[in-house]
């Protein structure tokens, strides 16, 4: 077998620009495959790992204010394994350089040692030393966002107090993995950090000595939550309990979880289109790739070569092809999922990432990769097997052809002998024009799939806070606020216009249903914020009950009229029953709205709001975050541009990045594809071009008749490529809604132009190969050897 | 045509003339002298076969005077016109105008009819006869509806003629146009050969190995190791029904 080995080299080497394109195009799959799901279980592990490594507690309680004698009564409740009080609150910080205000939740330390629950990873410097209470431990996000380091000092407003805080660590924290502000769109890491600081400080600060407000705990296995929440809710309720819950409506762990979903879902998606495509493509680029070799395969049998034998040297030609790809495609997917790594290490806080490639994936890549080649293969070559070999290395005898249907329409008159040839060659073999066609479709929807995501991410952002959102910064109370204040704002130098609105935090509850929200309050008829409909005209609330968005009434199961339990989680903590009045499709968030008005009634609040949106004069925007800064009722500012530049740097970074790769993969595809279709196109009709070459015709006359059949099949296959893209889309659409975002099947004209475009540019490049060897085919050659 | 015919051709009925040429190949690092210096004409009118074994350069010599491919030095001339000077698109435009080629293995087009393939080069000459013509002169005319894959091997080549023929070329390049074919259906082949050269005067050159050929030919020119050893003159032409092998 020395001999065949050798000629396995040179074949390879003689068929190096079709070698190269089924590389490109197993890598692609092989690289996307591993890519989503290694980066889906790296962080998976890495969030169960940072999770049981540093206790993050089963349920979370937040209160008013209660002794810490109370703590006793808690921890008697069954099936509570360890518990732990803390004093948490909600500051505004002064930080120098940065003219705006920040807000911070400030969680106290044990005196001087790590917290039993909820530890927290020092990643920089130290705890707060016991006898200062200055110090404090801050969240990396925040420190890198500000570059904050160890010393640097800046200040905090506790309780309406200035404190000068020195930084003694920067920290990271199983509670804090994703940290976004509760009411927020998106995460802001300039605007919004944690810190830490020991438990007597803090009391001190905020009037909290011996009492705490905020208990976190662990269960024991097999607990029922729901029952020690309960019971939990029972002792505490006097103390002002704001409704005792669980990891799943804790906000970095429900974030992160609906995240993950949508990485799930898509790890699930992306790498099976990827390898279906790449596997499905291999099969017929390798049975056309052996068919080109029947004369070969003839001429080994003749010489004593057996079936086996044969079919052994093909297999290991179709192994070596497909090992290059795979080896470039294992590698590419390991770097990729590196890559993407890090940028979830960004958003994502933990200790580090821990990469799991995971053995089945590899074996999964490359099983589905060379048995998908092999099946195409070994189906080709038993067919040329079967031949007696002397049959084989007869002149094939001419293919069968009949006159084609377009000619039959009356049309076959006006076209010429060449256009014929290509209509004729089309129809001749249906099954592979069609798969041909079907190739070029599936890498062009692919394509359109991949580059999806990025429309409608762009769509939501506009419909969200371009469409829907006039205002320049919206400003939160933090306390109930009379609706007054409305006039103080509108007086201040530059502001234009203001609208007050008020959040109340709730639990939505329908039987078994429940969900953690909020409701927004708005002014009627406002005109710094609206609601939109589905055709994007806006939408008058209702002046009594509750208007939902579609996503959560399909959670709650809950139609207009029907009435919904509503468990205000601030204040009395009363509970009321609420009549659904409308449901809207929104694609951000998942809350109730109602008229302000409204909405206080049900309060029994008077005219009562928790924030404000402003328009103003830019250049007036210096003095007004200054005079927030100051302003004791004020907690923070959002700004509308900030919202949109952090949901595209960090909340839709890794999926943006995710799908760029996909989108460069499924455009490789698309190259590989299209390229393999024309080269092999070339050697099954290269004999019978060169004999019009003979005949007198010139090289552009013979080029039209291969490439005019190329440029037919791209033509068909480019309208079908963008119909499955538009299935596709529709699937992963459905398949990614989440609490976080509902992704809207809308396709720019952009996204269906790159992939015409790369499967256009595709055809273009292969064809100018081509086209180039068709203008050195070696007329004499050809014509000795027969086909 | 006669010896004393051929004999009292002048300079203006040379259709070739071909002098001192020679062609060498490099093939790896092996160099090949296929023709070592070959000198010839050929005049209007005449069927001539280039008789040799395999690798005698009778192939290679056909090639050039098709303008399949080029000499290494010497000198080949169609009516006058230097064709070793020619660049690619003169000798497309040659082959296009006035050469017709039949191939050992026919090289049909098997998507097209035979009058189809007989169109396939029609539709590009300048004054071609239409291709029901060209098959009815080989006999084909109830086969003109049928595709290649229809056909025998002496059917698909006669096809071949017919379209060599259909744009009346000034010569006509055959290389072993009965190689793949049995001796009976070869002589059906000859006959619509002879026909064509006798009735529209196209001159004729066919390469064989097979000496028996050599019969129908006003001239035989012997091919030996790229140089050509004899030119023999057929007193009497024989008939293509006369040959068998």
């Amino acid at each position: 077998m020395k001999t065949l080995d050798r000629k396995l080299w040179r074949d390879l080497w003689h068929m190096k620009g079709q070698v190269f394109a089924i590389t490109l195009v197993v890598m692609s799959g092989v690289a996307t495959f591993i890519m989503f799901i290694t980066t889906m279980d790296s962080l998976e592990y890495t969030r169960t790992k940072f999770y049981s490594d540093y206790n993050f507690a089963d349920a979370f309680v937040h209160l008013k204010r209660a002794p810490e004698s109370l703590k006793e009564k808690i921890k008697d409740i069954e099936d509570i394994r360890q518990l732990e009080t803390r004093v948490s609150a909600y500051v505004k910080l002064d930080i120098s350089g940065f003219n705006e205000p920040v807000n911070a939740r400030v969680i106290s330390l044990p005196e001087g040692s790590k917290p039993l629950l909820n530890g927290i990873h020092i990643r920089k410097g130290s705890l707060p030393n016991p006898v200062k209470d200055n110090e404090v431990v801050i969240n990396e996000n925040f420190a890198q966002a500000h570059n904050l380091d160890i010393g640097k000092q800046f200040a905090a407003i506790i309780n309406g107090k200035w404190k000068k805080m020195t930084i003694c660590g920067i920290a990271l924290s199983p509670e804090f993995i994703l940290l976004m502000k509760p009411e927020a769109m998106s995460p802001d890491f300039k605007r919004y950090g944690v810190l830490w600081m020991n438990r007597k400080a803090l009391s001190e600060a905020y009037d909290m000595d011996g009492a705490f407000n905020n208990v976190v705990l662990s269960l024991q296995p097999g607990a029922n939550l729901s029952d020690v929440l309960r019971a939990i809710d029972n002792v505490v309720g006097k103390y002002g309990g704001f409704g005792a819950y669980g990891r799943k409506d804790q906000i970095s762990h429900r974030l992160l979880t609906e995240e993950f979903k949508q990485l799930k879902t898509s790890s699930k998606i992306f790498p099976s289109i990827f390898i279906f495509v790449s596997a499905f493509l291999l099969n017929v680029v390798m049975s056309r790739t052996i068919n080109t070799q029947r004369e070969q395969i003839a001429a080994l049998k003749a010489f004593g070569y057996s079936n086996y034998d044969i079919g052994n040297h093909y297999a290991k030609l179709v192994v070596l092809i497909i090992t290059a790809g795979l080896i470039s495609g294992i590698a590419a997917g390991i770097w990729f999922s590196h890559l993407l790594g890090d940028i979830y290490l960004n958003v994502y806080r933990f200790p580090s990432l821990v990469y799991i490639l995971k053995p089945w994936v590899i074996l999964a890549a490359v099983f589905v990769s060379i048995f998908s080649a092999l099946a195409g293969t070994m189906h080709t070559l038993w067919k040329a097997a079967k031949q007696p070999p002397a049959e084989a290395m007869r002149p094939e005898p001419p293919a069968q052809y009949k006159v084609s249907l377009i000619e039959k329409t009356g049309l076959g008159n006006k076209l010429t002998q060449p256009s014929k040839i290509i209509l004729r060659n089309i129809e001749r073999k249906p099954i592979r024009t069609f798969l041909s066609v079907i190739g070029i479709a599936i890498a062009c929807g692919t394509m359109i799939a991949s580059g999806f995501f990025k429309d409608a991410v762009d769509y939501m952002i506009n419909i969200q806070f371009v469409l829907s959102q006039k205002e320049d910064m919206s400003v939160s109370f933090t306390d109930l606020t009379s609706r007054r204040s409305l006039y103080e704002l509108k007086q201040m130098e530059g502001v234009h216009d203001v609208e007050t609105f008020r959040i109340v935090p709730v639990k939505f509850i329908n039987g078994h249903r429940s969900y953690k929200t909020v409701i927004k309050g708005m002014e009627p008829d406002s005109r710094l914020q609206f609601l939109l409909d589905k055709n994007l005209k806006k939408v008058s609330l209702p002046s009594s009950g509750l208007m939902l968005t579609d996503y959560l009434a399909t959670i709650l199961d809950v139609r207009p009229g029907d009435k919904l339990t509503v468990e205000v989680l601030e204040g009395s903590r009363s509970t009321r029953e609420v009549t659904v009045a409308v449901l809207i499709k929104q694609y951000l968030g998942v809350m109730g709205y109602m008229d302000l008005t409204t909405l206080n009634r049900l309060m029994n609040t008077g005219d009562a709001v928790t924030g404000a949106y402003l328009t103003y004069d830019s250049k007036h925007q210096d003095n007004l975050f200054r005079k927030f800064i100051n302003m004791p009722r004020v907690s923070g500012t959002v700004l509308r541009n900030n919202e949109v530049t952090n949901f595209y740097e960090i909340q839709a970074k890794g999926m943006l990045f995710f799908t760029f790769i996909a989108t460069l993969m499924a455009c490789f595809i698309s190259f590989g594809v299209v390229y393999n279709n024309a080269r092999i196109a070339f050697s099954e009709r290269s004999r019978e071009l060169s004999s019009l070459r003979v005949l007198g015709y010139t090289r552009g006359e013979i080029s039209y008749i291969l490439l005019g059949e190329l440029a037919l099949i791209t033509c068909i296959a480019i309208p079908l490529g963008f119909i499955m893209g538009y299935w596709l889309c529709t699937y992963i659409a459905h398949a990614l809604a989440s609490d976080l975002f509902r992704v809207p099947v809308t396709i720019s004209s952009k996204t269906f132009s790159l992939a015409a475009l790369v499967i256009l540019a595709s055809a273009s490049v292969s064809g100018m190969i081509v086209r180039h060897k068709l203008d050195h085919l070696d007329l004499v050659e050809v014509l000795k050897t027969r086909e | 045509m006669t010896e004393n015919k051929i004999l009292s051709k002048n300079a203006s009925h040379t259709v070739f003339r071909v002098q001192e040429l020679t062609k060498t190949y490099q093939m790896g690092e092996v160099q090949v002298h296929a023709l070592r210096g070959a000198n010839m004409e050929l005049y209007e009118g005449e069927m001539v076969v280039l008789l040799g074994p395999s690798g005698s350069g009778k192939s290679t010599l056909l090639n050039i005077l098709g303008g399949l491919d080029t000499a290494t030095s010497g000198l080949v001339t169609y009516r006058n016109k230097d064709l070793t000077k020619a660049n690619e698109q003169e000798l497309t435009e040659y082959r296009r105008f006035h050469v017709g080629f039949v191939f050992q293995f026919y090289n049909l087009i098997s998507s097209l009819t035979a009058r189809e393939n007989v169109a396939v080069v029609t539709e590009i000459s300048k004054n071609p006869m239409s291709p029901d013509d060209a098959l009815a002169l080989v006999g084909l005319t109830e086969r003109m509806e049928h595709f290649p894959a229809q056909l025998s091997g002496g059917e698909q080549q006669r096809v071949a003629i017919a379209r060599a023929i259909s744009k009346n070329p000034q010569v006509l390049l055959c290389d072993e146009p009965t190689g793949a074919l049995d001796s009976e259906t070869g002589v059906v082949v000859l006959e619509a050969l002879e026909r064509i050269n006798r009735e529209l005067g196209t001159a004729t050159a066919i390469i064989t190995h097979n000496v028996d050929i050599a019969g129908m030919a006003d001239r035989v020119i012997h091919l030996s190791n790229g140089v050509i050893t004899e030119v023999t003159i057929n007193k009497t032409k024989k008939s293509p029904h006369e040959l068998h092998w």
